[in-house]
């Protein structure tokens, strides 16, 4: 029963707490220990009414505890104590009308751009979905010592410059979520190609983007948080078909349709038609627009391309960042002709990522320039880190340099 | 909280044309002018450039000194705001306004005050921030 | 003549310092401090925190960009500094002699304020490049 209510709410109480207390590892410890006396006491009494704030008062008082008897040794433990008890606001946070959810201040708080890009992530990780380092290292492929400092050092940045645990205001919000949706992107996109090693993908990882995404509409239905959650979960529709059962990569257009996940799709047209009808959408929306297409398309052959270049167009109206350029340029070859794509492929600058030569391989096999393709074939094998999408780029070049029946 | 905010920028105040160093002056008097009305001013500095910087360090005991700042950087400390604010937040929108954070870049630096600090070097002049 | 004279100090060597060693030299400043407030030089003077709680403010491309971290990486980084009014820069260089991290491998920067007679006045006047 308590395992039960710690995976329901202990994210929820640890950020109250935190908002409570003041800091990231008191908060913490006052966590574990509301949960060792619920382990004691509610077997005993039965689970209280209303076990968030249960836990919360818990915490709260046993974190003044122990401060009280640190005091012997430290007084300003002392004076902290007798601040936090005289909290009027602890109280307070049962009303829940107009208090910002403290899960939203947390988010905002492990994404704080003064924290460095990696940083954020593992705290946002740890505090905010709950993930051990181990798991997180694991994910990452790092060490969990390394990563466990990068969050020592993260909390002890935040206490130091002292970083406000708060929802930034409206007039600051919009680069404030760019870096949180930033953070859940990267997530996200580290779990659905990962970006080295053997495999093509780690679910872990996007599985816990997709909840983060969906946190973040919950406590703040802004049009861009929805515009990620929307693409993320068309993304995911096609983790099936994706790689093949040897772990094979399998692009967009052999896919197996039948495999895509209909319920995500749904959901994630729901959602971009909710993005874009704010007219306050951005970048994340339109990537989303664009996977819709493609999500809506029975076949390959039955894609609306000329719709999806449309999409770039405003995509790249709003983003004009190589990669978008390089994806137009891309939808531009199947819509209204290859050599138009491949002319502005050509004006694409993007050194060291090898889906450029990649995609200028492909439109220059299909008009089966063959010797130029297995050269820009040859130019994406020098920059691809991904094991399965070497191994793909590799068949890819076999077939152009020797073409057969 | 003290925050220091360090200006430092690539191209020196002494190098712009007349005309545009003298915008930039306008804009530090009116950012400065601005932050004494929001109580955030503490204190301000301009640097002579860097040429005009010496070293000193302690070699085999001896002091020795040398002509030009302690790290050949490629940006130069011009100067410096002292500010008051209440978190990290604040002292970032005070530091984004300052016109060498458009230029160069700004580093907004907690100051110490640990007990341990205020224990060791505690109020020295008489009428000091400590 | 005010100069600002710039404590800097490898702050990975600092940790590895014993605390005791550290405690004293702490408490040298202090005393500097003092001397020099006695002495009339002081005018101000701060300790940083480290550079671990630094953030750096820039612009590019017409929006504000914050990132974790100092201006630069250097090999010594600023800890603190003093302001002293001093007859000339020999002055300035005898009292930043004395700043107590010297000795354990302390470095510090003696840069001149721009003359307060030329503060008020736009770059071009300060007798520049």
């Amino acid at each position: 029963m308590v395992d039960a209510i710690y995976r329901s709410e202990s994210r929820r109480v640890l950020a109250t707490l935190i908002r409570l207390l003041g800091d990231f590892d008191i908060a913490e410890e006052a966590l574990h220990d509301a949960f060792a006396a619920a382990v004691e006491q509610w077997p005993k009494d039965g689970p209280p009414a209303n076990p968030r704030a249960w836990l919360v008062s818990t915490g709260r008082f046993k974190a003044i505890d122990s401060m009280r008897r640190r005091a012997r040794f430290d007084a300003s433990q002392g004076k902290l104590a007798e601040q936090l008890e005289a909290d009027a606001s602890a109280d307070a946070e049962w009303d829940d009308d107009g208090v910002p959810d403290d899960r939203l201040r947390l988010i905002f708080t492990c994404c704080h751009p003064a924290l460095q890009a990696d940083a954020q992530i593992a705290l946002t990780l740890r505090t905010v979905c709950g993930l051990t380092t181990e798991e997180i290292a694991h994910a990452f492929l790092t060490q969990p010592p390394t990563l466990a400092q990068r969050i020592v050092r993260a909390k002890n940045k935040i206490r130091d410059a002292r970083i406000p645990y708060e929802v930034p205001t409206r007039a600051a919000l919009a680069p404030r979520l760019d870096a949180v949706l930033h953070v859940i992107y990267l997530v996200f996109n580290e779990g659905y190609s990962a970006s080295s090693g053997a495999s093509l993908t780690r679910q872990e990882l996007s599985a816990e983007a997709i909840r983060l995404g969906r946190l973040l509409v919950e406590l703040l239905p802004e049009p861009e948080a929805v515009g990620l959650l929307a693409l993320m979960l068309l993304h995911e529709s096609r983790r099936a078909a994706r790689t093949s059962p040897e772990g094979e990569l399998v692009l967009l257009e052999e896919q197996n349709r039948a495999s895509w996940d209909r319920e995500r799709i749904a959901e994630g047209l729901a959602l971009v038609e909710r993005a874009l009808g704010s007219n306050r959408f951005g970048p994340y929306a339109v990537q989303a627009a664009i996977a819709a297409v493609h999500a809506e398309a029975t076949s390959a052959a039955a894609t609306d391309w000329p719709q999806i270049a449309a999409l770039y167009g405003v995509l790249a109206g709003i983003d004009a960042s190589p990669v978008v350029q390089l994806n137009r340029a891309v939808a531009i070859a199947m819509a209204d002709g290859i050599e138009q794509g491949l002319a502005l492929l050509d004006t694409v600058h993007l050194p060291g990522y090898h889906l450029l030569p990649a995609a200028r391989a492909d439109l220059l096999r299909r008009l089966g320039r063959l010797d130029d393709a297995a050269a820009a074939y040859r130019e994406a094998l020098g920059l691809v880190t991904n094991e399965a999408e070497r191994r793909f780029l590799e068949r890819r070049l076999v077939e152009v340099a020797r073409p057969g029946p | 909280m003290k925050y220091l905010c360090l200006i430092c920028a690539e191209t020196v105040m002494e190098r712009m044309t007349k005309a545009d160093a003298a915008r930039l002056f306008e804009e530090y008097v009116e950012f400065t002018k601005g932050i004494r009305k929001d109580g955030h001013f503490i204190a301000a500095n301009r640097l002579l450039p860097a040429s005009a910087a010496t070293t000193v360090r302690v070699r085999n005991g001896k002091v020795s000194t040398t002509d030009g700042p302690f790290a050949e950087t490629k940006k130069q400390l011009g100067g410096y705001y002292l500010v008051e604010a209440k978190d990290l937040n604040e002292a970032i929108q005070v530091a984004s306004k300052i016109p060498g954070a458009r230029l160069g870049c700004v580093e907004v630096r907690p100051i110490a005050e640990d007990p341990e600090t205020l224990r060791a070097i505690g109020p020295t002049a008489p009428d000091g921030p400590r | 003549m005010q100069y600002l004279l710039m404590c800097c100090f490898n702050e990975e060597r600092w940790t590895k310092l014993p605390n005791s060693q550290r405690d004293k030299i702490m408490q040298e400043y202090g005393q500097f401090d003092q001397s020099i407030v006695k002495s009339g030089h002081y005018r101000a003077s701060e300790r940083l925190q480290s550079i671990a709680a630094s953030t750096t403010v820039r612009e590019k491309d017409g929006k504000l960009v914050i990132t974790d971290g100092p201006f630069a990486e250097t090999k010594e980084q600023l800890g603190g500094y003093h302001l002293v009014e001093c007859r000339d820069l020999d002055e300035a260089i005898s009292i930043a002699a004395r700043i107590p991290t010297l000795p354990f491998g302390g470095v510090v920067e003696v840069r001149p304020l721009v003359p307060a007679s030329q503060r008020l006045a736009p770059a071009g006047s300060t007798g520049g490049h």
